[in-house]
């Protein structure tokens, strides 16, 4: 197991800097960062002078390698519009989004496995296919437009909820978390909601599928046939070996929830990291970008790797040492 | 495409109630910003969006009015004893916001800050790099010497926040922390959220007067569709640049009410004059490389002035939040001619001049623009297009992101393009200089000269002119330079954009010119 990890571990390493070559060269392609930053009024000099200060006058290569270098040490650049290390700019933003997520994945996990398993025990029932019908639409609705639809619904309509923004926040061991705080969970109910929905209706499929499949397995039948309670064998044996792709799968979108609840973050103006990279490709912020990107795929890597791990937990067959990797 | 589809829906909604307002607390006025700021140093980054939100803190020794004329600011006033010597006199009582009384000192201290900002972007040194010597002669007169005759030396003063002398050495950082956020100003710091928003609170002792909202808020709301909700639901009293597929909605609304002006910004389409042969998206009628340059006849260009319909493109396009252009500011501007209005449009005409250019058939080009920097961009150069393929320019359009864009054209990769020019200093010396006067860094002329347009004649108008230290003989060399510039169709004016200001009942804002959103300037109407 330990060494399984270590490999891992070793594995990201790779992917990191394959990943920051690709992006500073991407940025690089896209266009000169100067352009955008100084003013248009600007003369010669003064854009002389940006460009010195903010490294661009070297060639692309020694660029790159001059960010190996920091990054080696822990310095992964100074943005160029706010002067300050990427990374400082990035983790300042990280717990609106990060709260933001954790709420999304909490109220589709919450609302989603029941409905899936009531959906999947009754088929039939006309409740059940309304909330198919329902998952369908979570579906295939696009974020923003969805997202529109509720401010104009409970913030324009109703005035239940504020329109956007970020509410006041509690200061939780240096975190500043605002779900904690009754103002700061009414703004982000909304944007929360929003960002779950299509996680939602993802959960809800599934777990209807997973139970359809199992309630017609012999263990099933066979708990039954013992006589245990029913609320047992739903509770304990049939979510129990449902759980396996679930984990999965909430596992990845917790992922996909952090690195990009972008049109989210931008229509709610929540002030998150996904905000913060779209207006830095926009101003070819490339050290922020770089920074974002290679903290989001750390993370996913890290995500994949607590699943991985959670599968050996939950089913014992799993051998991961054998899954010569 | 969000904001498209935001609109349809919002059209969709208009015939439910009308929206419940929630209750706002009175005394805090809560304002929607556009653009996310960068940084609360004055001094870091030269972006209307940070210039706008400091100025409620720091203050200029020059102020500008709605249109962007000088007025005393933190200087009562000044004068040139000679064309390289100004004097300014300074305000007296006026106090920081830590109590310390200003003084030249504090002036010293800001122009010897302002060009030492490490890893400044986009820095201010530009207004004070004229300036070659600042002495103080008593705590309250400053003598400023220039290397060369510099006649916008006021306008550039308007650019510069003055810093107490207590916060020479301070970072960038201590203003991001509030620690260094002292000023003269009518507000004072309370609290910065980067990317969310600021709280400032009023400053009972301003020399300015006592300025209506004890308490402001500003919130980052930079999506249009978002910053709109935000105002229809009442969480914020005051949007700006309300976009215009809204604009119907929420002058319907008799809660709500629009505020515009027109402001400094132009767009204009710039073409390639500046290369002999071989410009890159030139082709004749039947989509073979041509050798010839057409845009380098100006009867040409005249005739893409006047295939256009301006009227067209301000009402459809702009739902008439834009004026249209015959010159590079709008009239109100210091600097512009009285004689040049819109050209009119007259596709015969321009058939008959292309024509007589010997193009009866007209040729093939591409036009490149933004899609996401100016209001409607893309939608302007379509109709742009569209207008010019009616008289025998087959155009084709191609746009991207403005990152892109103005890394490309600044390479000279295009033959034709589209572009917004936002006169800062709200005087004509700057498009003149920047987008007509032949490229040239060392002398500070042509900086966005995209098309490489160069006229000797005109060259030395400019010259003259940014050089002539009396206004009004100065206002008049530069009208005539502006009618020179059209007369050689340099660049194809095509708007003025309108900045608009949407907001609730209680609010009373007289739109600026220069874009900037002042708290102060905002009355509580009843």
């Amino acid at each position: 197991m330990l060494v399984y990890i270590l490999r891992r571990l070793a594995q990201t390493v790779l992917v990191l800097a394959v990943t920051s070559a690709l992006v500073f060269a991407g940025i690089f392609m896209v266009g000169d960062p100067v352009e955008m930053l100084v003013n248009p009024q600007a003369d010669q000099i003064e854009r002389d002078r940006a460009r010195t200060a903010l490294g661009l006058d070297k060639p692309m290569l020694v660029q790159y390698g001059l960010f190996v270098k920091n990054a080696l040490s822990g310095d992964l650049g100074t943005s160029f519009v706010y002067g300050r290390p990427a990374i400082d700019v990035i983790v300042e933003r990280m717990p609106a989004t990060l709260e933001l997520a954790v709420l999304a994945m909490v109220i589709s996990i919450v609302v989603g496995i029941p409905l899936g398993l009531y959906a999947g025990l009754k088929p039939d029932s006309p409740i059940s296919k309304a909330i198919m019908a329902g998952s369908i639409v979570g579906f295939s609705l696009p974020t923003f437009w969805v997202g529109l639809l509720l401010i104009m619904l409970f913030a324009v309509q109703l005035g239940w909820l504020p329109s956007t923004g970020r509410g006041p926040s509690v200061d939780v061991l240096g975190l500043e978390l605002s779900i904690l705080h009754w103002e700061g969970l009414r703004h982000a109910l909304l944007p929360a909601f929003n960002l779950a929905l299509f996680k939602l209706s993802l959960i809800i499929r599934l777990t209807r599928a997973q139970v359809r499949e199992n309630v017609l397995l012999d263990y099933i039948k066979f708990a039954r046939a013992k006589g245990l309670a029913r609320g047992r064998v739903l509770g304990v044996h049939l979510l129990k070996n449902i759980m396996i792709p679930l984990v999965t799968v909430i596992g990845l979108e917790l992922g996909s929830v952090i690195a990009f609840a972008i049109v989210t973050e931008s229509i709610f103006a929540w002030p998150g990291m996904g905000k913060l990279v779209i207006d830095s490709i926009f101003q070819l912020d490339r050290p922020v970008v770089v920074a974002y990107l290679m903290i989001t795929v750390a993370m996913f890597i890290v995500i994949n790797l607590v699943v991985d791990v959670l599968y050996s937990v939950l089913d014992p067959r799993v051998r991961l040492a054998a899954a010569k990797v | 495409m969000i904001r498209r589809l935001a609109f349809r829906w919002l059209a969709a909604a208009a015939f439910a109630t009308a929206a419940t307002a929630a209750v706002a607390q009175t005394d805090e006025l809560v304002i929607a910003l556009a653009a996310p700021i960068s940084s609360l140093d004055p001094h870091f980054h030269n972006l209307t969006p940070n210039n706008s939100l400091t100025k409620h803190v720091f203050e200029n020794l020059v102020a500008t009015d709605a249109a962007q004329n000088p007025k005393p600011g933190l200087a009562e006033s000044w004068r040139a004893i000679d064309p390289l010597t100004w004097e300014v006199k300074l305000r007296r009582g006026v106090k920081f916001h830590d109590g310390s009384p200003f003084t030249a000192d504090d002036v010293i201290a800001t122009f010897k800050r302002v060009p030492n900002v490490p890893n400044s972007p986009a820095a201010f040194t530009l207004f004070v790099r004229p300036v070659v010597s600042i002495t103080a002669t008593d705590p309250h007169t400053l003598i400023m010497k220039t290397a060369a005759p510099h006649p916008l030396l006021p306008r550039d003063l308007s650019s510069v926040q003055i810093i107490p002398k207590s916060m020479v050495d301070a970072k960038t950082e201590d203003f991001n922390s509030g620690k260094a956020m002292i000023g003269t100003g009518p507000y004072k710091f309370v609290e910065y959220k980067p990317g969310d928003r600021v709280i400032l609170a009023r400053n009972d002792g301003w020399w300015g007067g006592r300025t209506p909202w004890p308490r402001v808020q500003f919130r980052m709301i930079s999506n249009n569709a978002g910053r709109v909700a935000a105002l229809l639901s009442g969480d914020v009293q005051v949007i700006e640049n309300v976009p215009t597929a809204d604009m119907e909605r929420i002058k319907s609304d008799s809660k709500l009410a629009v505020a515009g002006a027109v402001s400094n910004r132009l767009i204009y389409l710039h073409m390639d004059t500046g290369r002999d042969k071989n410009s890159p998206f030139i082709r004749t009628k039947d989509g073979k490389p041509m050798e010839a340059n057409p845009l380098r006849d100006v009867r040409v260009r005249r005739a893409i002035s006047k295939a256009l319909n301006r009227d067209a493109i301000v009402d459809r396009v702009m739902e008439k939040q834009a004026v249209p252009a015959g010159q590079l500011l709008a009239d109100v501007f210091f600097g512009t001619s009285r004689n040049l209005p819109p050209e009119k449009f007259d596709p015969e005409g321009a058939k008959k001049l292309l024509a007589e250019a010997g193009y009866p058939n007209g040729f093939q080009i591409t036009l490149h623009a933004p899609n996401n920097r100016y209001v409607n961009d893309e939608k302007i150069a379509q109709a742009v297009a569209q207008f010019l393929t009616r008289i025998g320019i087959d155009t084709k359009l191609e746009t991207m992101p403005s990152n892109v864009f103005f890394s490309r054209g600044s390479k000279l990769e295009f033959s034709f393009l589209l572009a917004g020019w936002a006169s800062e200093s709200g005087d004509t010396s700057s498009p003149l200089r920047s987008l007509l006067g032949t490229f040239d860094p060392a002398q500070g002329l042509g900086a966005a000269n995209r098309g490489r347009f160069s006229d000797p004649g005109l060259d030395a108008m400019i010259t003259t002119a940014i050089t002539q230290v009396d206004d009004t003989k100065r206002r008049m060399l530069l009208a005539a330079a502006s009618e020179k510039a059209v007369s050689l169709m340099g660049i194809v004016p095509v708007h003025y954009e309108v900045s608009v200001w949407g907001m609730r009942r209680g609010v009373d804002y007289a739109a600026r010119a220069d874009q900037y959103t002042f708290a102060w300037e905002m009355k509580q109407a009843k």
